[in-house]
This record gives C-alpha cells, sequence and structure tokens, in this order.
C-alpha cells in the first residue's frame, strides 16, 4: 500500500472488489466511481502523467483533490472525462459498476459524467441555447427520456438561471464566445445544472473567481449536489472548501494520491503547504 | 480512431450526386474554331446579330491569354479536344413537361428538384438546365400574370431580343476576361428574367445546372434585368457525375438593377469535386458581376461553395447609382485537394454608396482555400463606405487558407474597414462538445454551423434547410 490512513472505503484495490461487481450493486452506499490502479500517458510523446491513481467515491459524497501545479489533477478530470491526448496504460476505471475505458467521450456524458472544464472553450455562432439543448436532447435520447421541443427547452432552462444568477440574455449570447474568466466558470456551473450529472468532476473551477463569483458558484454547486450524485473537486486552494464542505479531501503529488483524509486535511495544507508530504513521498521513493 | 483520421471519414462523405444519366447525344464536333462557333449559333436558330457577337468575342478570345494569378495550380483545359455543345437527342419543343425525356426528368427527381410544378417546392420557380440546353423551366405561366419573365436564354433571344441585345454584355464585355470572352463565343443555354418596373416578383426563381456529358464544357449564361421599383430573388444549384477527367464550366452571370430596384442572387454550388488524389472533378471558372444603375439600388450575392476541384470567382458588384448598395455573403468549404481562390470585387462609382462583404473559408484535407477581395472607391464616390470581414476556418494540419484584399481609395471621404481572422477546430473544442453529449459529428457541425451563421441566414428560406444539408453532407454525418 502507497497509502497511509485512508479508509479501506476510499481504496479498493483488492480482487476481492474486482469478483464483487454485484455486491457492490448490493450495496445500499452505492460506489459511483472506482478508480482502479490509473496509469496514463500523454498519447503525442508518451510521457507518464499518472501513475496508478486509486479512488473510490459513492452517492451522495463530495470528494476534494488537491495538490501542487502539474500534480495530474487536471489529467485524472479529463482521463476520466475520456480526453483523446491521453492514454490509459494501467488501471480501469468503474462508474456505475462498468469499465468506461471503452466508452468515447460523448458516451460517457450520456451516462451522466459531466467535467466543468478548467479552461471552458469558446464555441463562437452557437447560442448557450442551442448547445444545451443540444446537450439535454442528446442524453435524453440516449437514456430513452423524452427530448423537449425549444419552448419546453426555454421553460425548463429558465429554471435554471437563478441558481447562478444568470441574465436570461445570456442565453442568446455565443458560447463562452467574450465572456469573462468568471462568467466562463459561472456557465460551467450553468450547464451541470441544466444537465444534471450523476457524477460532476469540477476541474478548478474556482480559479479566476472573486470572492462574490466564488460564493454564488459554490451556492449552486451545494443546491445542486443531491444524495444519488457524487461531486468531485478539484482545487489548488483551500478557499473553496470554505464555502463547499467535502466528505473527504485527497493529495495528489508526481500522478499518485499521496495522502487522503477528512476536511481537515485541507486546513493543515493552507497551513503548511504541500512540502511536508513531498518529503514524506520522497523518504518512500513513491514520488520524483 | 485518431481525431485525425474520424474528421477526414466524415469529411469524406461520399457525394451523392454522382450518376450519369444514360442519354443519347446529338453529334457535334470536338474542338473549336470560327465553324463551330456558327454552327453552335445555327443549332440554336440564332438572329445574325447573335452570331456576329459570338464571332467576335471568339475573335478576341483568340487573342487573349489564359491568365494565372490565382493562387491554385492544375493542368490547363485542352481547349482543342473540348466539345463546346452537348444537346440530348430529339429535344422536344419545351411546351409542355410529358415531352421531357423521361430519363432526364428522372436524373433531376434523382437530385431532388421534381419538374412537375404540383410536385415543386411550393413559391419556387425553376429552370433545369442539362448540359447545353435548357430542359423545362416551371411556373412560368404564373409568372407572366405578374409580368415576369422567367426562361432559358436561348428562348430569350428568340422571343426577346430586344432586351437581350440591350443588357447581354453590358455588364460582363467579352473582352472583360478570358473566359468571359470564351463563354461569349460558345455560351450554350442559361437563364433570363426580366422583372419589369413596380413589380415584385411572386416566387423564388432558380435555376438547377447539371452537367452530364463526360467531355462537355459548360458555358451558360444568365441575365437579370430589374427594372424600377422591383424585386427578385434568384437561386442557382449545381451538380456533376463524378468522371476522372476534369469538366470545365465557365459561366458568366450578368445582373440590372435599376432606380430602387433589388435582386438578390444566391448559389449552391456542388459540383463534383474529384477524389483524394485530386483525380476529376470540375473547373469552375466564373465571371459574375452586377451593376447598381439606379440611385438606391442594391445587389447582394450570396454564395455556398461546396464542390468543384478548382474554384475561381468573384461575384462583383459596380456601384454606379447614389446611395446603392453592394453585398457579398460567402461561404467557400474546400476539402481533399480542391483549391478554390475566389472572393468579391465592390466597385464604389456613386456618392453614399455602401457595400459589405463577409467571407468565411473552410479548409479541410489537403485544400487550399483563398479570398481573394477588391475594394475600389473612385474619385466621385463621395461618402462611400465598405465593411469587410473575411475568416478562415481550418480542419486538421494539411490544408491552407490565404487572404488576399486589394484596397483603393481615391476619394477621402471613403470608410474602408477590414477585418480578418484565422481559426483552427481543435481537439479540445470537439472534446468539449462531445462532453457535453454531442457525437464528434455533430460537434463539428455545429463547430461549422456557429463559424457559418452570418452568411447561411442570408440564404432564402426555402433553400436554408438544403444549405444545411449540403454543408452537413460535405463535412460530417447530420446537422444540428
Amino acid at each position: 500500500m502507497i497509502l497511509k490512513n485512508t479508509p479501506q472505503s476510499l481504496l479498493r484495490i483488492t480482487e476481492a472488489d474486482i469478483t464483487n461487481k454485484q455486491l457492490n450493486i448490493n450495496q445500499t452506499d452505492k460506489t459511483v466511481l472506482e478508480i482502479k490502479d490509473l496509469h496514463a500517458v500523454v498519447e503525442e510523446d508518451g510521457t507518464e502523467i499518472l501513475k496508478g491513481v486509486s479512488l473510490s467515491i459513492k452517492e451522495g459524497e463530495i470528494h476534494a483533490i488537491m495538490g501542487p501545479n502539474g500534480s495530474g489533477k487536471s489529467t485524472l478530470a479529463k482521463v476520466v472525462a475520456g480526453h483523446p491526448a491521453y492514454e490509459v496504460t494501467k488501471g480501469d476505471i468503474i462508474y456505475n459498476g462498468e469499465s468506461i475505458l471503452e466508452l468515447d467521450p460523448d458516451e460517457r456524458a450520456h451516462e451522466g459524467v459531466f467535467l466543468a472544464f478548467q479552461y471552458p472553450v469558446e464555441v463562437p455562432g452557437v447560442t448557450n441555447n442551442t448547445l444545451l439543448r443540444e446537450s439535454y436532447n442528446t442524453i435524453a435520447a440516449s437514456r430513452g427520456r423524452e427530448e423537449l421541443d425549444p419552448l419546453e427547452f426555454d421553460d425548463y432552462i429558465r429554471t435554471k438561471l437563478d441558481l447562478v444568477q444568470m441574465n436570461p440574455e445570456f442565453l442568446e449570447r455565443s458560447v463562452n464566445a467574450g465572456f469573462s474568466g468568471g462568467e466562463k466558470k459561472r456557465n460551467e456551473i450553468f450547464q451541470m445544472a441544466v444537465l444534471e450529472p450523476k457524477l460532476s468532476l469540477l476541474d478548478e473551477t474556482d480559479s479566476g473567481l472573486d470572492i462574490d463569483a466564488l460564493k454564488i458558484v459554490a451556492d449552486g454547486i451545494n443546491k445542486l449536489h443531491k444524495d444519488d450524485d457524487a461531486v468531485v473537486l478539484i482545487t489548488h486552494y483551500q478557499r473553496l472548501l470554505n464555502y463547499i464542505t467535502p466528505d473527504y479531501v485527497h493529495v495528489m503529488i508526481g500522478g499518485k494520491i499521496v495522502e487522503s483524509g477528512g476536511k481537515e486535511l485541507a486546513i493543515k495544507l493552507e497551513d503548511q503547504g504541500y512540502d511536508w508530504l513531498t518529503t514524506h513521498a520522497k523518504v518512500n521513493g513513491e514520488a520524483k | 480512431m485518431s481525431e485525425t483520421e474520424a474528421l477526414e471519414s466524415m469529411i469524406g462523405e461520399e457525394y451523392k450526386y454522382g450518376f450519369t444519366t444514360d442519354v443519347e447525344y446529338e453529334d457535334f464536333p470536338k474542338g473549336i474554331n470560327e465553324d463551330v462557333v456558327r454552327l453552335i449559333s445555327a443549332k440554336k436558330n440564332e438572329p445574325e446579330w447573335m452570331t456576329e457577337f459570338r464571332l467576335k468575342s471568339y475573335r478576341a478570345w483568340k487573342e487573349m491569354e489564359e491568365p494565372s494569378w490565382f493562387n491554385a495550380t492544375y493542368e490547363k483545359p485542352k481547349f482543342d479536344t473540348l466539345q463546346y455543345y452537348s444537346a440530348p437527342k430529339n429535344k422536344p419543343k419545351l411546351d409542355s413537361l410529358d415531352d421531357v425525356d423521361p430519363k432526364i426528368k428522372e436524373t433531376y427527381d434523382k437530385l431532388g428538384i421534381p419538374l412537375e410544378e404540383q410536385k415543386a417546392l411550393a413559391g419556387v420557380a425553376v429552370d433545369a438546365v442539362f448540359d447545353s440546353v435548357s430542359i423545362f423551366t416551371t411556373f412560368k405561366e404564373k409568372l407572366a400574370e405578374a409580368g415576369v419573365i422567367f426562361c432559358s436564354i436561348s428562348e430569350a433571344v428568340q422571343n426577346y431580343p430586344e432586351l437581350v441585345k440591350k443588357y447581354m454584355g453590358s455588364v460582363v464585355p467579352a473582352r472583360d476576361n478570358f473566359y468571359a470572352a470564351l463563354n461569349s463565343a460558345v455560351f450554350s443555354d442559361g437563364s433570363f428574367c426580366y422583372v419589369p418596373k413596380d413589380t415584385i416578383c411572386p416566387m423564388e426563381l432558380s435555376t438547377y445546372f447539371r452537367i452530364n456529358n463526360m467531355n462537355s464544357g459548360q458555358f451558360e449564361r444568365t441575365l437579370i434585368i430589374a427594372e424600377e421599383n422591383s424585386h427578385v430573388s434568384y437561386l442557382e444549384g449545381c451538380t456533376a457525375p463524378m468522371y476522372d477527367e476534369h469538366q470545365l464550366h465557365a459561366a458568366v452571370v450578368e445582373l440590372v438593377a435599376m432606380e430602387n430596384a433589388e435582386i438578390k442572387y444566391s448559389t449552391i454550388q456542388n459540383w463534383y469535386s474529384g477524389d483524394e488524389d485530386g483525380k476529376g472533378g470540375i473547373y469552375n471558372f466564373v465571371t459574375k458581376r452586377g451593376a447598381c444603375r439606379g440611385d438606391n439600388s442594391k445587389i447582394s450575392w450570396t454564395q455556398l461553395e461546396t464542390g468543384s476541384a478548382v474554384t475561381l470567382k468573384y461575384p462583383s458588384v459596380i456601384l454606379q447609382g447614389d446611395n446603392s448598395v453592394g453585398e457579398f455573403f460567402s461561404v467557400a468549404v474546400t476539402n481533399k485537394r480542391q483549391q478554390a481562390d475566389t472572393g468579391t470585387k465592390m466597385i464604389h462609382l456613386g456618392k453614399n454608396t455602401k457595400s459589405t462583404i463577409i467571407s468565411k473559408g473552410i479548409s479541410a484535407g489537403n485544400s487550399d482555400n483563398s479570398y481573394r477581395g477588391q475594394v475600389k472607391i473612385s474619385k466621385k464616390a463621395d461618402n462611400a463606405r465598405n465593411y469587410s470581414q473575411c475568416d478562415s476556418m481550418l480542419i486538421g494540419q494539411t490544408c491552407g487558407a490565404h487572404t488576399f484584399p486589394y484596397i483603393e481609395s481615391a476619394n477621402p471621404t471613403g470608410k474602408i474597414e477590414h477585418e480578418a481572422t484565422t481559426s483552427r477546430v481543435g481537439e479540445e473544442q470537439i472534446y468539449y462538445l462531445q462532453q457535453r453529449g454531442l457525437s464528434e459529428d455533430d460537434a463539428i457541425s455545429l463547430i461549422v454551423n456557429g463559424f457559418c451563421k452570418e452568411v447561411l441566414k442570408e440564404l432564402p428560406m426555402e433553400f436554408a434547410v438544403e444549405a444545411n444539408k449540403l454543408l452537413g453532407i460535405k463535412l460530417e454525418g447530420s446537422v444540428g
């Protein structure tokens, strides 16, 4: 075992776990995401970024993943959501009891995986409304749910605007084009509200937000989080965790999770930085 | 499948109009000389003045050199082996649809252009041109009630010689350029439209051009005249079968707008573009020009160019009348080995004239896509204004996009604005949309449609769907 002080429920790389999928499903505390010894490289040059990440997340839980720059936090989120620039070389990603390694990014989205991007992409000429209706209906169709016509969708989407305090005219603007950094981040959470995912991976959603925007975004995430979904917060700073209380905090360094704990771990990191962990890891020869 | 492969497979969607129709053709000699020009004129039973027009043009062409200033490399057409006239045998008088060769009728059905009026798109009159001849024109009678003349140019030469004599060559003179001269000598058919004073044309007019014969060039001629206070909207569509040899299409289009008149001319060009290696495909060398003769007149060009191996085309507006308006909205998509050098010319002569140019170039595969535009403000054109916006989008790593703007102003009160951008459809953009549940096809489609939106909305309603569909076929599976 690499990790110390890790609750057993968080780390499941035992053989029993692999064979006992059935058992998991019958459990009341249903596992949403289970990452097993995940190794991933940059497809273009073969650089290994993820070097054996294991993590287990159940319904109703909020996990925070923290760590210094370049530790692999964002890569982990992208790989779970199926980013084509990375190749998984070892390990598995089990979502709702099934491996999703072979699924395309859109198929993962249909299953309820949502990634709020660190750098949301601009799509000029396509309105937020158009994209979201397309997204909503594609996902609905893939799950056998009823699609909404433009009028019905308009009614639906307006109910979501307040959640992140967005002006309705925002719906007619092109996706992220000319948005400020903060608007882009709020837009990601707005999209999350509309699509109602089962697993939300929020990649540095707090960065670039002033304190008021941070409160709005955190408030939105808290309201959206339900008993049957799971949220992963990837963040650099503890400050987001002042507004959203995670059930678990993990620290990633050098492509691995080197420490896991409760909310108090984040506070310790805020006080002491990551140095004590890097030293710790080096001593154990686990991180470069 | 890598991103690039996926893009390519979707962009390389099969050309759906590549079939040939097996019809018997009249015999016609290959190559060109004065006798051939006379023969074409004789076949069409033309009056002496028309024959003279052709011969003069031919002599001018003989003296001219084939231009080579475009940003395209291609094997020059072989003018001495080309067939300059190609008409199906037993071409009947076009009084009734029953006289049209069933095979040709079937061809148009297959292309989605039924010639039966009851089956046709409501509110759209169609002139169907098959190789060198006009096969049939729908809704002629209904248009005649409104006083609008819409027929093939051959019929116009017979029935409205005064109008043709007055306007043909008045916007694009025979000596204008190499291909215009050739067209003036050998033009075979095309559409003629005359909208009288104080008339709003009650329907959309359209011509559907089909090249079928392998060895023939197509030289069509279109002339549209809008008299004072009139309005007309016209659309042309083009397809051709897939052949290994290149075929030449050298058209001339002339538009004349008198005082307060408005002409809206739209093109959906989907000639066969050749294969992956650049084998086959149409050479689309076209001269299109409109003259805003009267004050407050307006000419608007909208084009969606997706086909052809090589496109050289610059639909232009001469803004003579005071307060006249010229517009050019263009989407040019190139893929595989296609080359497009296209743009516009806006020549400001009158006072307070205004022109707008919106050009969107999308290049994929190994293609090259160039925008070439000229804006000229003459000495007397006080307060002339131009706004140009040229955006290029690249899909993949092996294509090219180029912009060549030429700006000339001889009047200090003139205002010219030019904006240009280049962007690339990136992995990150596609991934973002896929993460929101869209398939790779739909993601690209959405990105491209967003990019072209300003231009596509200028197409007549009846054709917007067709345009979306065409972009879809060209760039992916389905369009959202």
